[in-house]
């Protein structure tokens, strides 16, 4: 599009200077560029609006003040961010409507003028379970032209993977070939999100504004929380330790903690199928192995974050930063400080496998071994690293059934990599370290996409394998709490029976009273041929199929590469064998299930 | 039939009374349970049910509560015991037990002190299999716990191998006579199809009825001088009369028992009283006749007070001998002469008459396995691997390697020395004689250790024989976690009942060969004060003693205990 005074607010000679530069431009160079004029404009905070790039196309038309936000989420957080979008933008005299993206009617899309996506990415770049359909629509060929939308995507996603954002990738490249225009540049944010995110909204209302001709009002970088919950992702409640027990027998290859966390005074509430976040501390050993490394004196006094906290090098390193993931982007900013050769050559071009195989199953200590420090400073050190990401789990309790009470099952890693044992940090931490009366910093992280039926009478199918079992724990507590009368229904699986049957007695009491209608369990190290769930389900599919046909729910929780793989077939496999319908069918039967929240998953 | 004098005790059928009556012949509800894979534990109706199957469930103790705050049902397992009248084995059916134990069990064998295999640790979803394969075998585990007739024992006799066989046959065909008829077992285990039809009650336990007996019944058969099966022990006894090196005929014995209750004088150890003569083809007539006395008026009311024993004893010696006379329609001989020397194993190399040598193996408190440095368990399996004889269980835990030609003795002493296998004689011969029960972890009777302790305590006491010079004095040992009595603590010399944790009643006073119960010493005590109490008797019994007299003998001459001349006695 060549740029007028008509069609933009350049000045002739502005418009002239654009027109001859942007044609030169690559796709990445416009995307840097529009990220950075947005990120000057907020920065300077002036509000005069110089620099309006992203109106460029819309002068003359009227502008809605209606903007839609559409969700992917699985574990929450996406769903958590367009909330807190929704409220800032209502504040700020917008009427927005907010869908996850599995609820919404894909025929309205072609109504919409402005649309925001917030969405996360999975696995090897797999869409979240309720994005899933909306993301098969809109690129299939029945997706219309969309040249009316004005949008922007905020992909949420864990860079230590390859296929970092990749959902909201796909996303953003799609509503353009569709024909539709960024309101602000996607904004992919790593674990720690909630800066670039904050910026993103703050971006994404200013384009609006500026579109409106109104100024922008006053953008909080995060807006007030509507319940005002003192605790928070980002202020973490301190809970005490209430009991901390190992619920695999002797013997037992595996090692799942039951962890009992107090909430009183917290003012934290959950439901089933909630989680609980917690911020872990590094293993100090593996710190003090890091800083034998380090030219750097582990009492030096760092800044941690924006904020300017204050703390000694080698407390930061247990406690802010984490040391246990190489993500690319830690190596891309480490070689162009340290300038190390070797490591510039690995990340070149044509490299890439290379890379991948380097960062596998290696941390910092071994990078730090591999190719040398960087920095100046400890400070410089730091400055690269990601802050300790909080790591989830799935909550094993029901709040009215233990109240001020949160419940994990939290299975210790532990293996062995490049010759040195590796643990799992939050999971040995709670394995090795953490004791009665301890605390932890935890906050709750609402799921919306894992929740039993509103009405308790409805039957439930739980398939939940190895620590899956939590939150079916919650479920059942919580039914019995309400005295639903639905069916119920749990596959569990581990590898052996005499030691790794999680909550075994307290299964077999809710079988006694009813509460759990029927069990069936997969030991897989018992026999010579492995079982696993899928086996069970498929020994009764006949029942599973008839509870299907009356309405019952399905819920998968635990692994996502092999287990919800397997089962998710498994299941498609029972509905075409004892449905009688084609496999396609039997897919189509199993998406309704899933439109309809009637097949939930909560897999990691 | 009925004998109008004679009654049962009045009151209502005790809870496994009504368990049996409700199970159809011993099915109960086994079939499906067995199946159920939620728990590996069986409802206790069926577990009572499932003794008549030679098992019956435990959990390892040693974990109970870690498990009870880890949320798991206690570690639940069977004990299987196998039904192997006389205790011969085949080489074939050692290495089938072996493996069993390796595959299924806990990788041990316990030689029972009724001459049988034991496996514990054996879990709901291995059963099956385990059964079958010891059914393959030409074993089975039928009626080897539960109120049946249980593993017929029968004296090993190395020596006099002529008269061990015709007496072994007859402990065969005691047990198979006296096996329960139910197809329960063989419907459950073995896939047999279920006839259809129910057939007339009658015709299923033509003897036993459908309630079966009242509690346990056991036979033994003594050869003397040698009363290594405790004669007196056994609700029936029969004591082979040998006259001319031919066997003429058996003494029968009735109404013995080891078990009781701490705290309840109505229960106590019992000796089985000789009450005449039989020919050798009249003991399965015999048998059967006192079995149905005891169905008919064994109480049925109080199990506690069900064994044989008490029968005899509510209704009388004579009267019971009237009504098997009547029942037999003849009359039983007047008892032959006999005498015992012992009630303990000969270790080492004998012997027998047809130039067939046997070997006795001192297995210390029976338990077959590898540990540490001695290598048992393999010993023994590679033995089994070239053996042509049998072996023989003995019914004081140990192992007789029986039949060995002169050809292959060699080849087994090779192997016999390889493992270090030995007969015992580096041990103290108190050591040798000494018998203890499982009890804990698995046994859930068990209120103290037994098997895992006397050898513990034994290295102890041997330091006070030795100091004593009375290191090759055998004196009978015997220690039982629980006053059931399984290792027959009431016949030892020196026995130890189980009271809690670390304490044991101590009894003393039993005849060397098993002819007189042993009574109580001291209470709750223990281990210092045990040692304490032996250094003080071992030395007066070294400095005191006449030439040849057993220290059981020797406590009641000095005046240390009361002699106990019968079992209603015991606790006075």
């Amino acid at each position: 599009m060549q740029l007028q005074v008509s069609n933009s607010p350049f000045n002739h000679e502005q418009a002239e200077l654009l027109n001859n530069l942007l044609p030169s431009l690559t796709e990445t160079q416009k995307v840097w560029l529009s990220g950075f004029l947005a990120a000057t404009l907020t920065v300077s905070d002036t509000g005069t609006a110089d620099v309006r790039v992203m109106e460029a196309q819309s002068s003359g038309k009227t502008i809605s003040k209606e903007v839609t936000i559409l969700y992917g989420s699985q574990t929450g957080n996406a769903q958590g961010l367009a909330d807190n979008a929704k409220r800032t933008l209502e504040g700020n005299g917008y009427q927005v409507t907010i869908s996850s993206m599995s609820d919404y009617k894909v025929n309205n899309l072609k109504k919409v003028q402005n649309l925001l996506i917030v969405v996360s990415t999975h696995g090897e770049g797999d869409p979240p379970d309720n994005a899933l359909s909306f993301h098969e629509f809109l690129h299939g060929r029945r997706a219309s032209r969309l040249e009316d939308l004005r949008f922007s995507v905020l992909a949420l996603g864990d860079s230590s993977y390859e296929f970092f954002c990749e959902t909201g990738k796909q996303f953003d490249r799609r509503l353009e070939e569709l024909g539709g225009t960024r309101l602000f540049p996607r904004t992919d944010c790593d674990l720690d999100y909630d800066e670039p995110a904050a910026e993103w909204l703050e971006g994404v209302i200013t384009s609006l504004s500026e579109e409106q001709g109104s100024k922008v009002t006053a953008v909080p970088t995060t807006a007030a929380p509507v319940n005002a919950h003192a605790y928070s992702r980002t202020n973490p409640f301190k809970a005490e330790v209430l009991e901390n027990i190992n619920l695999n027998g002797r013997g037992s290859n595996k090692e799942t903690h039951h962890l009992e966390l107090s909430l009183e005074g917290s003012g934290l509430t959950f439901e089933p199928g909630d989680s609980l976040g917690i911020y872990p501390q590094n293993d100090a050993v593996l710190v003090d192995m890091l800083l034998k490394e380090l030219n750097w004196e582990s009492e030096e006094v760092v800044k941690v974050n924006k904020q300017g906290d204050l703390r000694k090098f080698r407390e930061s390193l247990i406690s802010d930063f984490e040391i246990t993931v190489l993500t690319k982007s830690l190596l891309e900013q480490a070689a162009q400080l340290s300038g190390n050769e070797d490591l510039k050559a690995l990340l070149s071009p044509g490299n890439e496998e290379k890379l991948k195989e380097y960062r596998e199953g290696r941390d910092l200590l071994d990078f730090v071994l591999d190719f040398g420090s960087w920095g100046e400073s400890a400070q410089e050190f730091i400055s690269i690293l990601r802050k300790m990401p909080a790591r989830l789990y799935s909550i094993a309790n029901s709040l009215s059934a233990y109240p001020d009470e949160v419940h994990l099952t939290i299975g210790a890693v532990r293996y062995e990599s490049h010759g040195r044992e590796r643990k799992g940090v939050c999971s040995i931490l709670c394995a090795d370290s953490i004791l009665q009366g301890d605390t932890l910093p935890v906050y709750i992280q609402h799921n919306q996409n894992f929740k039993q039926p509103k009405n308790p009478d409805t039957p439930i199918i739980m398939v939940g394998p190895g620590t899956g079992i939590a939150p079916f724990r919650s479920f059942i507590q919580e039914r019995e709490e309400m005295n639903g009368k639905g069916k119920t229904w749990l596959f569990f699986g581990d590898q052996h029976f005499v030691t790794d049957f999680l909550y075994q007695t307290e299964w077999q009491k809710w079988l006694k009273t009813g509460v759990l209608s029927k069990m069936d369990v997969a030991f897989s190290r018992d026999t010579d041929e492995k079982v696993y769930v899928q086996h069970r389900m498929q020994e009764q599919s006949r029942e599973l199929y008839e509870w299907l046909q009356e309405g019952a729910a399905l819920y998968i929780c635990g692994d996502e590469k092999n287990m919800a793989h397997d089962v998710h077939n498994t299941l498609i496999e029972i509905i075409e064998k004892e449905g009688q319908m084609s496999h396609a069918d039997a897919q189509a039967y199993l998406d309704e299930m899933q439109q309809n929240k009637r097949y939930q998953r909560d897999v990691y | 039939m009925v004998n109008l004098l004679l009654k049962a005790p009045e009151g209502p059928p005790s809870d496994v009374e009504q368990i049996k009556e409700k199970s159809n012949y011993l099915r109960g509800t086994l079939g499906e349970v067995m199946l159920d894979r939620i728990s590996a534990g069986i409802p206790d109706d069926d577990n009572r049910l499932m003794k008549h199957h030679g098992s019956y469930l435990q959990d390892d103790r040693d974990l109970r509560n870690e498990r009870q705050k880890q949320k798991l049902e206690p570690a639940y397992q069977f004990m299987l015991r196998v039904r192997m009248p006389g205790g011969v084995a085949q080489p074939s059916q050692w290495l089938v037990m072996d493996d069993l134990a390796q595959k299924y069990g806990n990788g041990t064998l316990k030689l029972t002190t009724r001459q049988t295999f034991q496996m514990h640790g054996i879990l709901k979803w291995n059963m099956k299999k385990t059964i079958q394969e010891i059914h393959a075998s030409m074993l089975d585990t039928i009626a080897a716990c539960g109120d049946v007739n249980r593993n017929v024992m029968c004296n090993s006799i190395p020596f006099q191998s002529k008269i061990h066989s015709e007496v072994y046959e007859w402990s065969k065909k005691l047990s198979d006579y006296l096996l329960p008829r139910t197809r329960a077992y063989h419907e459950i285990w073995l896939d047999e199809e279920k006839v259809v039809g129910t057939p007339e009650l009658e015709e299923v336990e033509p003897m036993y009825g459908p309630l079966y007996l009242p509690r346990k019944f056991k036979i033994g058969i003594a050869v003397p001088p040698s009363n290594d099966i405790d004669v007196y022990s056994q609700d029936l006894g029969f004591i082979a009369i040998v006259e001319s090196g031919k066997l003429v005929g058996f003494n029968v014995a009735i109404g013995g028992g080891m078990g009781m209750s701490h705290g309840d004088k109505a229960t106590y150890p019992q000796l089985a009283k000789v009450i005449g003569f039989c020919q050798p083809d009249k003991i399965v007539d015999v048998a059967e006749k006192i079995i149905t006395i005891q169905r008919d008026y064994g109480n049925r009311s109080v199990r506690k007070n069900a064994r044989f024993k008490y029968t005899v004893d509510r209704l009388g010696l004579e009267p019971v001998k009237a009504e098997l006379e009547n029942r037999l329609g003849w009359k039983l001989e007047e008892a032959r002469t006999y005498h015992f020397d012992n009630n303990g194993d000969r270790y080492g190399w004998v012997k027998g008459m047809q130039g067939k040598w046997h070997f006795t193996l001192f297995v210390e408190g029976g338990r077959i396995a590898d540990i540490n440095d001695y290598k048992l368990m393999t010993g023994l399996r590679e033995i089994a691997k070239i053996h042509t004889g049998d072996f023989r269980l003995t019914a004081n835990q140990n192992l007789i390697i029986a039949d060995v030609s002169s050809q292959k003795k060699k080849k087994i002493i090779e192997l016999l020395e390889t493992y270090g296998l030995t007969d015992g004689a580096h041990h103290s011969a108190i050591r040798r004689s000494s018998i203890a029960c499982v009890a804990l972890p698995t046994c859930g009777l068990a209120m103290a250790e037994a098997e895992r302790y006397l050898p513990v305590l034994l290295d102890k006491i041997e330091t006070i024989v030795d100091e004593n010079g009375l290191r090759n004095e055998e004196i009978t040992i015997r220690m039982t976690g629980c006053p059931n009595g399984c290792a027959r603590h009431a016949l030892g010399e020196i026995g130890f009942i189980g009271k809690a944790p670390g304490k044991y009643n101590m009894y003393l006073g039993a005849a060397f060969d098993g002819s007189r119960l042993s009574k109580m010493y001291r209470e709750n005590i223990g281990e210092e004060e045990i040692l304490k109490e032996l250094r003080v008797l071992l030395s007066r019994y070294a400095k005191e003693r006449q030439e040849g007299e057993h220290f059981g003998d020797f406590v009641i001459k000095a005046g240390i205990v009361k002699e106990v001349t019968d079992g209603t006695n015991f606790h006075d």
